[in-house]
């Protein structure tokens, strides 16, 4: 019952964005005009900051995911759907997966654009060399961005400002998971990889996935509330 | 308000008053000398910080859980005595550091997620200024989260490669040393509590006096 109203929300998403393309496109192409802009600001005579590129990667997908969050139920609202969504006959929290899961899967797709672009643009070659570490440390940041981020978005719908609101609100939260995800994603481009630090990182943004999950799940139900 | 305020607030001025006198008599400590003595405010003010993150977080869930308003104030209150000791915290931290350390500022794990905590009670009083009716319960699902930074902040001196002195430091002082550090950290527990019930004191004189001008029109 929870897995089928995940997944009809899910697709109910993905449906929408398949058809306008919307969210996607504009998420897109924000990311990689940031990623251009620290280029043009930070790349003197072919070389990027040393170690720089991990962050640059991160915080595009941040401030991407920042854009996309806002539109996503922005797009609720505007539609009065969110209202639909709440009362139909759903778990709160299933509603939160869904929207949560939507949200994996389009940044998902902007690091898969992202990722040979930052390699190409700093020399940061070696992130492609261990896809799979850089998947998994990817994924588990994005997870624990977007549970905390999908749950800011959802509560602000009503607020005041919201637009101002969510990364004011968002970004102090996230700080550890982004510090681990920065941190992970260097320790690839050093020339000798040590997997004990890689593992490290990715066991302490796993940590706040479980944490940051939890705590939304929790507390979806009570502030979505009227 | 209620009696024991104004003796309450009487002791904490006059603890306050002798604190210094309390500080100054303590002996130096072997590598750091004098300056080592802003560690009898800056760690109290840690605690209060901690403390009243803590509070915010478990009168937030009160307040989800329940909808008591008198929680939801608690949680206001305490979020402004964080952002007032996690102040406190950061002016004294650096200053030390300076003379310790060498440097004002360090990104080890405390001391970044000390900023983040400062910053997410920072986050919460923005959040209810400026997010219109219903931001009650918003800002009692961040304060959630960022109580949930606490116990990352005190652990990680103790898991971290760190130069932050660890948490065991505290039960292995010196008893002349000790002695001071108890009595700053009352006072500062005392300010926390008087602080606490004066803010709430007037969240709740302005919540009657809400109600008398709705009862007026009615």
């Amino acid at each position: 019952m929870f897995a089928r109203a995940v997944w009809l929300i899910l697709r109910k998403d993905l449906t929408v964005e398949v058809r306008s393309g919307e969210i996607a496109y504009t998420t897109l192409f924000f990311a990689v005009s940031c990623i251009l802009m620290f280029s043009f600001a930070l790349v003197r005579e072919g070389r990027g900051p040393e170690d720089g590129a991990a962050g640059l990667l991160w915080i595009a997908i941040v401030f991407a995911g920042t854009l996309a969050l806002g539109r996503t139920f922005e797009r609720e609202r505007q539609s009065e759907t969110l209202r639909a969504l709440l009362m139909a006959p759903a778990a709160r929290p299933a509603v939160y997966v869904g929207k949560l899961l939507g949200i994996v899967a389009l940044l998902a797709g902007v690091e898969i654009v992202l990722v040979p672009l930052v390699a190409l643009l700093f020399q940061a070659r070696g992130m492609l060399d261990h896809p799979f570490w850089l998947a998994a440390i990817l994924v588990s940041g994005t997870i624990g961005f977007a549970s905390v981020g999908t749950l800011f978005a959802a509560m602000l719908i009503r607020a005041r400002s919201r637009d101002v609101l969510l990364p004011v609100l968002l970004y102090p939260v996230i700080v550890p998971v982004m510090i681990a995800g920065v941190r992970g994603t260097a320790a690839l481009l050093q020339p000798a990889v040590d997997t004990a630090i890689l593992q490290f990182w990715l066991a302490l943004t796993v940590t706040f996935d479980v944490v940051f999950v939890t705590l939304a799940l929790w507390t979806f139900e009570p502030v979505m509330t009227d | 308000m209620p009696k024991w305020f104004m003796p309450a607030a009487a002791v904490c001025g006059v603890m306050f008053a002798v604190s210094p006198l309390i500080i100054a008599n303590a002996p130096y400590e072997a590598t750091m000398g004098l300056v080592q003595k802003i560690f009898y405010y800056h760690m109290p003010s840690a605690w209060m910080f901690l403390t009243a993150a803590i509070v915010c977080g478990v009168a937030s869930v009160r307040f989800l859980a329940t909808g008591n308003l008198r929680s939801d104030r608690t949680a206001w209150a305490a979020a402004e005595l964080a952002v007032l000791f996690g102040l406190l915290t950061l002016v004294t931290g650096p200053l030390w550091a300076r003379k310790s350390w060498g440097v004002w500022w360090v990104w080890d794990a405390r001391v970044t997620s000390t900023l983040v905590g400062w910053m997410i009670a920072w986050a919460y009083l923005i959040l209810r200024r400026y997010g219109g009716p219903g931001s009650e319960k918003l800002a009692a699902g961040l304060a959630l989260f960022g109580a949930a930074n606490v116990p990352f902040i005190y652990i990680s001196v103790n898991y971290w490669r760190t130069i932050h002195p660890p948490t065991t430091v505290v039960p292995t002082l010196v008893v002349d040393m000790g002695f001071p550090l108890m009595w700053c950290v009352a006072t500062f527990l005392l300010l926390f509590i008087v602080l606490m019930k004066l803010r709430v004191r007037i969240e709740e004189q302005r919540a009657r006096l809400d109600a008398i001008h709705l009862a007026l029109d009615a």
